[in-house]
């Protein structure tokens, strides 16, 4: 799903139940990460669960470009990766940088909701991403 | 009489509250929060009375040293010390332990040695005698728990021989609300010639501690668990053997006399505390332990008792709600599994309905293996967690249910 899209979706929801319940669902509905990458090679340290972010290069018109798969072992903190990666999704590296992930999540409404300690997660997430976009 | 209410009057940030509704504070085995004279005791100190301890001959440093010493002259009585020199300030537990196994530990302990600790310790009670045994060679021994969480004596017995030199032991485990029949232990432990260290860190805010009457040799417990202010922890050591320990960290306060080429070192207690201590929160300390002992030990044991087992009760009635640690002498610690539900998951949400839970692995990370899991949630209870908290928990429970 396209991050504008999201946006439009969260929108329409009201309250932190509904928000929740659909960043669940959202979750639920990532393809399933295959165990084998499940590993601490791509674990994001950082987070109070565990959550994985693979990374895949794509040339397209001799440009590069980043996708990521990724999953947790936590619904709601999978919802949000889910979210994650269609923020950083078919990226150059320079998008990747200037992304302000935090404006995002403050528009789908979920800022408020996620405590500092939570969004040190977010954070380490968009951290090791950035890393990504640096060195590959 | 345990006046619950006016008792909860007296903690402030219990009327606090949190996204929208009461607090439900169940993470007082984390830290306990405050009553308002302890707030008090330490604002009033920074307002009234403040100065540096043990230094200037003028009033405030002369009224400061003496509120610091009555704060110590609490804690003995409190543990029920021989004496007060038995009593050092400490950062808290973790410095304790850290503080036995730095400075006892390197003295005393020879390659082959054995260090004996239960299955259920805080990593603050693993790892120093990890360290030990990687640098001197010593043996670190683990004796297990039953898969309920229960001590069982004949693992601990079957461990203990004469080449333990230092059984430790939590009095009461912070994630499985299992208690050790630490005076039983301390007579077995020294049967065999070994010392016996207590963590009492979640024991100290539950129920009475005569440390005379135990016989251990070190104990070890922290204020901010006690109601007390953080950044103050108490290691106890009988004299005869903190007489015989070099210090752990050296600088001002801890000496006798100095030169360029040689430093005698204070007496006990003075000698373990190098530097400017947290004095205003050694006070804050002295204060919270005064307010719990006034509560009484009768009812307050009562009282806890009495919500243990309503909250057993009640997360019983949860389909698909499992308890880790159901150890028939247990205190008010709650860790649990709902249905598989990442403990993450269902903090999130206990949390936008006001209910504070721990989750992870509460610094106990093999502890949380063997009882199978990677991550639990815990709930616990304090002084002043009241039947309607428990009430709270549940339906927030039940709430979270519906979301998976």
């Amino acid at each position: 799903m396209q991050i504008d899209e999201l946006i439009e979706n969260f929108e329409l929801l009201e309250d932190w139940e509904d928000k929740y319940r659909y960043l669940i669902d959202l979750g639920a509905k990532l393809p399933p990460l295959p165990q084998e990458l499940q590993s601490e090679e791509w674990k994001v340290s950082g987070c109070q669960s565990q959550v994985w972010l693979v990374p895949e290069v794509v040339m397209e018109n001799g440009q590069k470009l980043l996708d990521f798969k990724g999953s947790s072992d936590a619904a709601i903190v999978k919802g949000i990766v889910a979210v994650v990666l269609s923020i950083f999704a078919h990226k150059t590296p320079a998008e990747i940088k200037e992304i302000a992930v935090e404006n995002i999540f403050a528009k789908l409404g979920l800022s408020e909701h996620l405590s500092p300690s939570r969004r040190n997660g977010l954070s380490a997430m968009t951290d090791k991403i950035r890393y990504y976009a640096e060195v590959l | 009489m345990y006046d619950i209410e006016q008792i909860r009057r007296d903690f402030p940030i219990l009327s606090v509250s949190i996204n929208g509704h009461p607090n439900t504070f169940l993470d007082t085995a984390a830290s306990a929060q405050k009553p308002q004279c302890v707030i008090d005791a330490v604002s009033q100190t920074y307002a009234n009375s403040y100065a540096n301890v043990h230094r200037g001959a003028y009033y405030l440093s002369e009224e400061m040293t003496v509120k610091y010493e009555q704060a110590r002259a609490k804690v003995r009585k409190f543990l029920n010390a021989a004496s007060e020199h038995e009593i050092v300030f400490t950062r808290n537990a973790t410095e304790a332990l850290n503080l036995v196994a730095y400075s006892w530990g390197r003295k005393f302990l020879k390659p082959g040695d054995e260090v004996l600790i239960s299955q259920a310790e805080h990593h603050a009670n693993l790892i120093p005698w990890q360290i030990l045994r990687d640098e001197i060679g010593i043996k670190l021994q683990i004796f297990k728990i039953a898969d309920d969480g229960s001590y069982v004596a004949d693992e601990f017995l079957g461990l203990l021989s004469e080449k333990t030199k230092l059984v430790s032991v939590t009095a009461m485990s912070n994630v499985l609300g299992t208690v050790f029949p630490i005076a039983d232990m301390v007579k077995a432990a020294h049967r065999v010639g070994a010392l016996f260290m207590v963590d009492a860190c979640q024991y100290a805010a539950h129920r009475k501690i005569d440390v005379q009457d135990w016989d251990c040799d070190f104990l070890a417990f922290s204020g901010h668990k006690t109601y007390g202010p953080s950044g103050i922890g108490v290691l106890y050591g009988k004299m005869s053997l903190l007489e015989q320990m070099p210090p752990y960290q050296v600088g001002g306060d801890m000496v006798d006399t100095v030169s360029y080429d040689h430093t005698t070192y204070a007496l006990p207690p003075a000698r373990f505390e190098a530097g400017t201590p947290a004095m205003v929160d050694a006070i804050g300390l002295g204060v919270a332990l005064d307010y719990l002992q006034n509560l009484g030990w009768d009812n307050l044991c009562a009282h806890e008792e009495e919500l243990i087992a309503y909250t057993n009760a009640k997360l019983q009635e949860i389909p698909g709600l499992k308890i880790i640690g159901t150890a028939a002498d247990k205190g008010g610690v709650f860790s649990f599994d709902l249905n598989g539900i990442h403990a993450q998951d269902v903090a999130f949400i206990l949390d936008k309905e006001g209910v504070a839970v721990r989750t992870g692995h509460h610094c106990a990370e093999p502890l949380i293996k063997r009882m199978g899991y990677t991550s639990l949630a815990r709930a616990s209870l304090g002084l002043y967690t009241s039947h309607q908290d428990i009430d709270r928990f549940v339906n927030a429970l039940q709430k979270t249910q519906s979301f998976f």
